[in-house]
């Protein structure tokens, strides 16, 4: 569940400088033909880095967010839920290896990903920096957050590069089940007992502010992507992605009886845009440079995973076996 | 048959596939390598579907929905063994109590796929084709690991000698256990444990592992009569924690 959009740094016209003219023109114009990169094709080092720091920032993700809602698993009320709880979070960590794989194409190893994501050094979505505090908060993300990810990945699926535009179909094929399950679970609770209706909505009042910001920050306000988007790295701008899930979304969140905590959200029907409360972007720098509320907790579970499970890595390596990068 | 020996043994399937389920569950996010967590949780979504088939038996038989038997009873009254209860431990726990447990569960759908008593015998033949993997899973394992490095085989030893006593309690027979037997339901207890005796060997044999000698084991019993170490009550308060904020709604 990967919703993008904060991921990038400038480009500099410098970066460009070192590459090869000739094979930058070809290199582009095979872009530009619609042709896929894979691995071996020739890169300029930024395509490759970038595309690393987002495939790698994406698996993330997936394994964070495998946390908030995997705490309920053990607490799904009844075999429907927990079943289905079980097998949505499963999916979302064998995202995370589909696309760690994807990532290693470029060079990067799963290992060297993993203990940057522990030392803090590579980010993940925000979102999962928010805690789930009820089995509602778990639903309003199986539906609300992974319909958000299917908006930024069904883009991106029609991105350059081959084995991440690949992973990302396979990837978007599973979350369409989990919008369904999601959207279940909520249509039960915003449609039962007083209890559960009250739950939802105020799930929804927490997670709301955290979606807004789900797809990074305004365009007016982001760094120059221009290059990436020409090289088909990033598909969409942050806030087509956000237009296109509140046109998708808020009437189906209306339809349910649900309000959403911002008064001044409204489609405007000249523009046909939607206009809302603008996020509180400070605050989503502060917790994406370490000081939200879950921040120091979900790191330090992943820590704890990764020293647990040391010893069995361990043994696994074979001092004959020699490293070769996943087929992709 | 006496349905009161018939459901005594479902309980007993059910209980063991729930519990171990839920705690193979535990493992999603946090397993030593993606590859074992997805394992992990894979076979915890096996067990979780076993023990619904045979609560759904149960239910058959004029018991209560199975949502209601598995999030609303007390530990004292299920049926499971003592092993599956106990908490995840480090990977090695968790490893060699798979080993010991689905390579005694896949015995017992063996014989009960043969049963006389024909609804357990059609769920148990499905069944057992997913027990199978677990099972491949879990010697697979046992045999890379239990001889790689000595602090991993050091690790699994350990783990083996703490877990024996309560393996040794998945065949407690039940009060019904002559009855069973006689009406050829299944083989019983003591023939399963022979037969799983013959398997765990054969595989540990590859290895550096090597099986307490049972004659210095005191098993740990109980658990079929309701008997239950300090971890199931938490377990099952932690399970059942939304469905009883309203056990009437619908979820």
């Amino acid at each position: 569940m990967y919703g993008g959009g904060n991921v990038f740094e400038a480009t500099k016209f410098d970066d460009l400088q070192t590459e090869d003219p000739a094979k930058l023109a070809e290199f582009e114009a095979r872009i530009a033909r619609g042709e896929k990169i894979e691995p071996n094709d020739w890169m300029p080092q930024l395509y490759r880095k970038q595309l690393i720091r987002m495939i790698e920032q994406h698996a993330h993700s997936e394994i964070i967010g495998a946390l908030p809602e995997g705490t309920w698993i053990t607490r799904a009320p009844g075999f429907r839920r927990k079943m289905a709880q079980m097998a949505k979070v499963q999916d979302e960590v064998g995202h995370a290896q589909l696309l760690y794989s994807a990532a290693e194409t470029l060079g990067k190893t799963r290992e060297q990903m993993l203990t940057d994501l522990i030392n803090g050094k590579s980010k993940y979505s925000n979102v999962f920096n928010y805690p789930a505090f009820t089995w509602a908060d778990s639903n309003i993300i199986s539906w609300l957050i992974d319909a958000g990810a299917i908006v930024n990945q069904m883009a991106n699926a029609k991105g350059s590069y081959g084995p991440y535009s690949r992973a990302l179909e396979r990837i978007c094929a599973e979350e369409a089940f989990h919008l369904k399950y999601g959207h279940d679970a909520v249509v039960h609770m915003a449609t039962g007992s007083p209890k559960q209706r009250e739950m939802i909505q105020a799930a929804l009042n927490r997670w709301w502010p955290p979606i807004m910001t789900f797809f990074g920050p305004s365009d007016k306000m982001s760094t120059h992507t221009e290059t990436l988007m020409r090289w088909k790295v990033k598909m969409a701008s942050n806030d087509e992605c956000r237009q296109q899930f509140l046109d998708m979304y808020v009437p189906k969140i209306w339809e349910l009886g649900l309000t959403v905590p911002d008064p001044n959200l409204k489609k405007n029907m000249e523009t046909g845009q939607w206009e809302y409360t603008e996020p509180d972007w400070d605050e989503f720098k502060r917790v994406i440079n370490g000081d939200g509320p879950c921040n120091a907790e979900r790191l330090a579970v992943r820590r704890t995973a990764e020293e647990r499970g040391a010893w069995v890595r361990r043994a696994l390596l074979n001092p004959k076996a020699k490293y070769v990068k996943p087929l992709a | 048959m006496n349905e009161l020996a018939i459901k005594d043994l479902l309980y007993k399937l059910a209980d063991d596939q729930l519990i171990l389920g839920h705690r193979n569950s535990e493992w999603t996010g946090f397993g030593p390598i993606l590859e074992e967590d997805i394992a992990f949780s894979s076979m915890a979504q096996d067990k979780i579907g076993h023990s619904l088939a045979f609560y759904t038996l149960l239910q058959e038989l004029g018991e209560a929905d199975p949502d209601t038997v598995a999030f609303t009873r007390n530990a004292n009254q299920f049926h499971n063994n003592q092993l599956v209860e106990l908490p995840n431990g480090e990977y090695d726990f968790s490893l060699i109590r798979h080993f010991l447990y689905d390579n005694a569960e896949i015995i017992r759908f063996e014989m009960l796929s043969q049963s006389s008593y024909e609804p357990i015998a059609k769920v148990a033949t499905k069944l057992k084709g997913e027990v199978k993997y677990h099972v491949l899973h879990a010697n697979t394992w046992i045999k890379n690991l239990g001889t790689s490095t000595e602090e991993a085989i050091l690790r699994l030893q350990s783990s083996l000698n703490e877990a024996i006593p309560y393996a040794l309690g998945m065949f407690e027979p039940s009060k019904y256990e002559q009855e069973l037997i006689e009406a050829g339901v299944y083989p019983g207890e003591e023939a399963v444990k022979a037969e799983w005796l013959k398997r765990i060997q054969a595989v540990l044999e590859k290895t550096d592992l090597k099986l307490p000698d049972f004659a210095t084991v005191e098993p740990k019993m109980g658990g079929r009569y309701g008997e239950h170490t300090e971890h199931l009550q938490p377990l099952l308060d932690e399970m059942a924690e939304v469905f009883k904020i309203d056990p009437t709604a619908e979820w």
